[in-house]
């Protein structure tokens, strides 16, 4: 079969495909928000404009939280902090991947024996463990720092993904071509074997984002995450300190998690639907 | 006859449509026949040989009726199949380097698929163990993994154990394109073996190797783009074959050693049809060099000369 | 199996010598000096521990010994048990302090992860066996696997503990007992550890079950499936053998998710104010307490490699394949 209509095969199937496509809408509806929501709010983030805690008015959309600030400026800007924590630190995740597992699974030999103890070395040491004791330490932290700290520390399931993909690809004809005329690794590497597995990387990345948006929230719950700004992980936490629990200020801590159990649940439903389109013996017939 | 297949006709159910990869098959075996069934990939050899035994689930069922030792094999009912396989009709997979369950020791295996199909493996046990002898394999085999056995000791424990209830059709699908050459004519002479023994009746043997069909085939059919071409004992196809493909396909194999390649034959212009939207009449007469108008109609596959059947338009007419 | 089993040791040996490095490599090489960082922060000390802390901070520390009798004293320390002091609750050791708040941990991994582990295996099999049930099993269970861990919890309690009001919402048992080996002990120690349970139970569930249906599923596609379908195996055959296969990749699953697994119980604990490790980080972050900060940080480390290494051994047993010195094994 040729390429084109191979692409045309793929595009079909994408289109039919209903979780694929249910995941896509719901994860685009949440980044609508993200860019557009802060257009509409009434209040600056964390501001005390309220006296304490409103319920969901027409005044403050989504209620206040127990010191008056507005909820609604939160839980958006806090959407913004969750997409960047997904781009930056999922996407270094799958980067770094690719560099390990491309390099170990092209070069094999020692290159590989060593790059597969590092990746276990890092497979082990639980991501927050480590984040633990590094935050521990930074005064002052951002957004951005937790996004790379994320994305240092969980490529390992990636490459290691990522290298039983080139392991198998490396010896296939086409690459054995590549490497008679004289192409330098790189080379090869970028051309002939990274467009051959596409569809992966691009499933592996968005794995890597969905769990670089929980990993932020845990890390942000247990007051590991950014001391300035606003995300949802840090709106539960400010939530659980200001017993809005036991007061039931419910506006407060709920919306944070909808929108990051259905941002997170929709990509991987993406990636199930993506699995069915990539792997002709999945789909239903 | 201990085979006797009428109309056949299986298709595949793609996105696109109906793939007519088998259409009006005709033929029968006799009891200890041994015929090889061979064709370029995507002739339709393999879907024939699996739908006797396992419609998988793209295969529809269309048309025809399959008579073994007379009794009627439901191929379109999955669940009445069940009761034939195995016990009637039995398979030797393309696969079984993988064909058996890697956590599984083998004799734990064997003894769970028996008992799981009603029979006494105390009983079968010991029959077991001379046909391990036979194929030269230790009975430690059966207590050991699949990962154990090296390729063609995976090949022989397959082949006794789906020849272990005596089936009365076997089918071996592909099953030498794994091995190197000294196994793989170790691995035929013993299915010749089991078929003296009558550890089974008749055989179907597909491959695309004829090398070894005419080594152990009594008799070779010949299929093209999902319609046979030709049957006959297998001196007749290679020395005086009749349809312009068989004879195409003989042709072009090198003289020394007899094998064809899986890919499209080189020395015919054009390709095989389509199977999605097959041409009417005989799919061969695109590329046929004796083809005429009478050939926009589906040949019958006559008997022409005694067990020796052909489906041609032209060879009718030179015979009448 | 030799092999694999050194193999495994030398990797997680080479872990916790990593780690450990780590933990004794920060402090030191961030910007300012260490023990004046720690102290500044540390605001709400009184005065006296403050003075007791500096002196011994900075012996401890030992910043005038060259950088490698530092390294060694650090190891020499931490073999005899010693993780330093406690600021949170002075002047507590802090091993002691993590060796009072590890029952509760174990308490709530241990149950969570094997009964999630088994029941969401099974229900993964038991779904993939219809049309229907699939269809409502898998949105199901990718929402449950994508809820993060504190939020479930944060749910259970508010519905469970403040609306119906049926379970306690903070604490490891009620404030008006003393621990004994009483009944109304017993079950006010239940009663206190059933929502944070039940959040890490469910979330894990989810994950588990859904791991299982799609492995069932490529299980039942794999070779060995075909050849026991040709041979007329029933389909209760075909399905077992699928299930146990499918554990395999399962089980090294459960080894790469130890890390988040862990990581949910810590923000769990949070926020039922269990008194675990998580609940200890959150006060040692508060009160920027370094050293129960470390403390915990090896105490995780440790769990976790030992841990994996139990799943390894378990591989072992129901893997042929690494029991024979091949391929395979979780990690």
């Amino acid at each position: 079969m040729s390429e084109p209509k191979k692409k045309n095969e793929f595009l079909y199937f994408a289109m039919r495909n209903g979780k694929l496509k249910v995941g896509a809408v719901i994860v685009f509806i949440f980044v609508l928000i993200a860019i557009f929501g802060p257009k509409f709010a009434r209040y600056p983030l964390n501001e005390f404009v309220a006296g304490g805690p409103n319920p969901p008015s027409a005044d403050f959309y989504m209620g206040t939280t127990a010191y008056g600030q507005d909820v609604y400026a939160q839980f958006v800007y806090g959407l913004g902090t969750t997409f960047i924590v997904g781009i930056i630190g999922g996407g270094l995740a799958t980067l770094l991947g690719m560099l390990v597992g491309f390099v170990g699974g092209y070069k094999g030999g020692w290159v590989d024996e060593v790059l597969n103890i590092i990746t276990n070395i890092i497979l082990v040491i639980p991501t927050f463990a480590l984040l633990l004791i590094m935050v521990a330490y930074l005064k002052l932290r951002g957004v951005l720092i937790e996004s790379i700290f994320i994305g240092l520390t969980s490529w390992p399931w990636a490459a290691r993904a990522i290298r039983a993909q080139t392991f198998s690809l490396a010896n296939r004809e086409f690459v054995d071509l590549a490497k008679l005329s004289g192409m330098k690794t790189m080379k090869i590497l970028f051309r002939e074997i990274a467009p051959n597995m596409m569809s992966y990387l691009f499933m592996t990345f968005i794995l890597q984002f969905g769990g670089a948006i929980l990993t932020a929230a845990t890390l942000d719950f247990i007051g590991l995450g950014p001391t300035q700004g606003v995300s949802l992980g840090l709106m539960m936490n400010w939530a659980t300190n200001g017993s809005a629990l036991l007061l039931g200020y419910w506006w407060w801590f709920v919306p944070p998690g909808i929108a990051i159990t259905a941002v997170v649940g929709a990509l991987y439903i993406m990636n199930v639907g993506l699995d069915e389109v990539f792997n002709p013996k999945l789909r239903e017939m | 006859m201990s085979l006797n297949i009428e109309n056949l006709t299986v298709y595949y159910q793609t996105l696109k449509g109906e793939v007519h990869a088998l259409e009006d098959a005709s033929f029968s075996l006799t009891d200890g026949e041994i015929m090889g069934l061979a064709g370029e990939s995507g002739c339709g050899k393999t879907t024939l040989g699996t739908s006797l035994i396992l419609l998988n689930g793209r295969m529809r069922y269309i048309r025809g009726t399959v008579l073994l030792d007379g009794q009627e094999l439901p191929i379109w009912d999955n669940r009445g199949m069940d009761e034939f396989r195995f016990k009637q009709v039995s398979l030797i997979p393309q696969y079984a380097m993988s064909a058996m369950n890697p956590t599984r020791r083998i004799g734990k295996m064997v003894h769970e698929l028996i008992e799981a199909r009603h029979e006494d493996y105390n009983e079968i046990m010991p029959e077991l163990k001379r046909r391990l002898d036979l194929v030269e394999l230790p009975q430690e085999v059966l207590k050991l993994y699949p990962i154990e056995l090296s390729g063609g000791m995976k090949q022989r424990m397959v082949m006794v154990l789906s020849t272990l209830l005596n089936p009365s059709l076997l089918i071996a699908d592909e099953i030498t394109s794994a091995l190197d050459v000294s196994t793989q004519k170790a691995v035929v002479e013993m299915l010749a073996e089991f078929r003296d023994r009558k550890f089974v009746k008749s055989m179907i043997v597909i491959t695309h190797d004829i090398s070894i069909l005419s080594q152990v085939a009594d008799s070779i059919m010949v299929m093209y783009a999902g319609q046979l071409s030709e049957k006959a004992p297998t001196e007749t196809i290679i020395r005086h074959a009749r349809h312009p493909y068989t004879k195409l396909l003989i042709s072009s194999l090198p003289k020394v050693g007899i094998k064809y390649s899986e890919e499209i034959l080189h020395g015919i212009p054009g390709k095989p049809p389509l199977l999605l939207d097959p041409p009417i009449g005989c799919r061969f007469r695109d590329r046929c060099p004796v083809a005429y108008e009478k050939c926009t109609q589906v040949p019958p596959f006559l008997e022409l000369d005694k067990d020796h059947f052909v489906a041609c338009w032209k060879e009718f007419e030179e015979h009448a | 199996m030799r092999r694999y089993f050194l193999r495994k040791i030398l990797i997680y040996l080479l872990t916790f010598f990593v780690a450990v490095t780590i933990d004794w490599m920060i402090p030191r090489f961030m910007p300012g000096d260490p023990v004046m960082n720690m102290l500044s922060k540390a605001g709400s000390m009184h005065a006296e521990a403050q003075e007791v802390m500096y002196g011994y901070l900075t012996s401890s520390f030992g910043l005038d010994l060259p950088v490698w009798q530092q390294y060694v004293n650090f190891w020499k320390a931490l073999f005899h048990g010693d993780l330093g002091i406690s600021i949170l609750q002075f002047p507590k050791p802090v091993i002691d302090v993590i060796k009072s708040a590890l029952p509760y941990d174990l308490l709530l991994l241990i149950p969570s992860i094997l009964l999630s582990y088994y029941a969401g295996n099974k229900f993964g099999a038991y779904a993939a066996r219809s049309k229907r049930m699939d269809n409502t099993l898998l949105p199901i269970g990718y929402i449950l696997t994508a809820t993060p861990y504190m939020w479930l919890g944060i749910l259970l309690g508010w519905v469970f503990a403040i609306i119906l009001n049926i379970f306690p919402i903070s604490g490891a048992y009620s404030y008006a007992l003393k621990p004994a080996l009483s009944w109304t002990f017993i079950k006010s120690v239940l009663e206190h550890w059933f929502l944070p349970f039940m959040s890490l139970f469910i979330v894990q569930f989810g994950g588990w079950a859904i791991g299982m249906r799609n492995m069932i599923i490529y299980e039942l596609e794999a070779d060995y499936a075909h050849y026991l379908e040709a041979l007329g195996a029933p389909r209760k055959l075909i399905r077992r053998y699928a299930y146990n296969n499918a554990q395999l990749p399962q089980l090294s699953g459960l080894a790469l998710k130890l890390g988040v697994i862990v990581a949910g119980a810590m923000s769990t604990e949070i926020v039922f104010s269990y008194p675990g490790i998580g609940y200890l980080i959150l006060m040692a972050i508060q009160n920027s307490d370094y050293y129960l900060l470390q403390g915990c940080f090896l105490f995780i480390i440790i769990g976790v490699l030992l841990a994996n290494f139990i799943i390894d051994i378990v591989f072992v047993l129901v893997d042929p394949r690494t029991r024979l010195g091949m391929q395979g094994g979780a990690s």
